[in-house]
């Protein structure tokens, strides 16, 4: 099996195990939990990362500095606007 | 990749599974999100020593620089936005940070198509155009989705033929995808592909009404997860595959909830501009009946000798920002023995669960917040039923006029309690557009004006009473 192949079995495992995650989700963490997996896609950043190191000539380098802006503001702001919302929640004493 | 990096993006991709499964659960769910965190910044340190420099490997000063600063830039920005943020405009939050997300994947995709060489494996220029597709569809969609919560946008828009406009422009940007993967690896097609998927993520957000942008968020979340799995595939980073593959899939079902609690296809939500059905249907279906206001003093009275009063919250409780009051005024009637709780519709608000996060903004506990399963079939039991700034999710029309634009929605059933009494700041129609024939129920008072200055009065009243 190529090395191709193994990252498309990940990726179609992965598929399903989302599925599995959150099918019983109460409507009422609906919004911290589609900002919570919001964030996880910054994960992006590590992406912009990558391409920011590997860029020639001036506009790949603005685009990549761009793209590291954007997956930063999108994994901080995340996972923060996300601890804020769930901060909220709070059993009765 | 070396060992050690493998080792850390495992366990960044195990903390992210345990993370999404933690957050589905009330206790857990705080603790989920700060675990997700940490997986990220374990992901974060483990890609430092796999970053090489274009020509010897090396990782230029001015590029360690470039990192540094974008990163720090977004942090700023992430954290300002996080914080400061009301939380009424959390929904639009969300839409923006997932847009910027998707730009990000977008332009990675980019950079990365700027290096492919004829050697190049069509499975990864493939997946670079999907990620560039899906991604700068994702950016531009939320941008739109944010105006439109932002209130920018009074209607959906909507013009001639414009499905078919939709679908030219997406059978262009496929072709041109086509000649990309196979033939010219050219930068100025793909700057033009992402001006059209641009344009096709505005297009397709512009027609579908505001009260839909709920699902278009979660469906633009999930995209940006497929896109940032793309560039996985594309950049050779199995973190960034798990992680934006479990978004994907599960901001899949997400969408799908939430259309299921609108009782409409997806591909309704999608593709029929909403608007155009509610001008016909409105006119058809016009009510009879006299609407019957009631003063503050009345209604405190009523709720002050009830047993039992349910709560049904919507979105003009968010815009008032009368959450606080609103819990004042059950902490007072509880204090009076009645038995306060909140009915919460799946869809009230700009966002599936944004009443539950509003309200415990204010500290209501969670265990007196109930679903509407749960407390429909109990609703003919209740004595008064006070409905702050919610509209369509109470329209008894859903349930019997065929003709409406939302028959078939799952409603909490207002129109069984004894008394229904509906804080409204004018007879303005609801975010679908159309009119509410439970305000002319012979059982429904009307009580005028701001959420925020009615409860005041009401929580003064109850107290004094």
């Amino acid at each position: 099996m190529t090395a191709e192949m193994l990252v498309f079995f990940i990726f179609v495992l992965s598929i399903f195990l989302g599925f599995e995650l959150i099918s019983k989700v109460p409507s009422m963490l609906h919004t911290p939990l589609m900002s919570g997996t919001n964030a996880i896609h910054g994960i992006i950043l590590l992406g912009g990362m990558l391409a920011l190191a590997g860029a020639e000539g001036f506009i790949q380098h603005f685009a990549g500095f761009v793209a590291v802006v954007l997956g930063s503001a999108n994994v901080f702001g995340g996972f923060m606007v996300t601890d804020r919302m769930l901060q909220m929640f709070k059993r009765k004493k | 990749m070396s060992t050690p990096a493998a080792i850390a993006f495992l366990a960044a991709s195990v903390l992210f599974i345990v993370g999404i499964k933690l957050l589905a659960s009330p206790k857990t769910a705080r603790k989920g999100n700060l675990l997700a965190g940490a997986g990220m910044l374990l992901a974060l340190f483990a890609v430092l020593p796999l970053l090489h420099g274009p020509h010897d490997g090396s990782v230029s000063l001015w590029k360690w620089f470039l990192l540094i600063t974008g990163l720090g830039a977004g942090l700023v920005i992430g954290a300002l936005g996080a914080y400061k943020v009301k939380m009424t405009a959390m929904p639009q939050m969300v839409a923006l940070f997932n847009g910027a997300g998707g730009g990000a994947a977008a332009l990675v995709a980019a950079i990365e198509f700027a290096h492919v060489t004829r050697a190049s494996s069509l499975t990864f220029v493939v997946a670079m155009l999907c990620a560039a597709l899906i991604g700068a569809v994702s950016l531009s969609g939320s941008v739109i989705a944010y105006l439109k919560l932002e209130g920018h946008f009074d209607k959906p828009v909507t013009y001639p033929a414009q499905q078919v406009m939709n679908g030219v422009l997406f059978v262009m940007s496929m072709l041109l995808a086509l000649a990309m993967a196979w033939g010219s690896h050219s930068m100025v097609l793909m700057v033009l592909f992402l001006v059209l998927a641009l344009a096709l993520g505005v297009l397709m957000v512009l027609p579908i009404g505001g009260a839909d942008m709920p699902v278009v968020i979660s469906l633009l979340n999930s995209f940006t997860g497929l896109a940032v799995a793309a560039d996985g595939f594309a950049i050779g980073n199995i973190a960034m595959i798990i992680a934006g593959t479990l978004v994907g899939s599960s901001g899949t079902i997400l969408t799908l909830a939430m259309c299921k609690a609108m009782n409409r296809p997806v591909t309704n939500v999608l593709f029929s501009a909403f608007g155009k059905v509610d001008a016909a249907a409105a006119s058809a279906g016009a009510a009879t009946g006299s609407v019957k206001s009631v003063q503050a003093d009345e209604a405190a009275i009523l709720l002050g000798v009830a047993g039992r009063v349910v709560i049904v919250p919507g979105y003009g409780l968010a815009v008032a920002q009368a959450q606080h009051q609103v819990r004042q005024l059950s902490d007072e009637l509880a204090k009076k023995g009645v038995e306060v709780s909140f009915a919460i519709h799946p869809v009230a608000g700009r966002m599936p669960g944004h009443m539950n996060v509003l309200l415990a903004e204010a500290d209501v506990p969670y265990d007196q917040l109930i679903e509407m399963d749960e407390i429909n079939p109990e609703m003919d039991r209740v004595d008064v039923c006070l409905i702050i700034g919610a509209n369509d999710v109470v329209n008894p029309a859903a349930r019997e006029d065929k003709s409406s634009p939302i028959y078939g929605m799952p409603i909490i059933e207002a129109e069984k309690a004894g008394t229904v009494i509906v804080m409204k700041r004018s007879m303005g129609k609801g975010f679908a557009g159309i009119e509410n024939a439970l305000f002319l129920r012979d059982n429904c008072r009307m009580l005028f004006g701001d959420a925020k200055a009615s409860l005041q009065e009401l929580v003064t009243r109850v107290k004094a009473g």
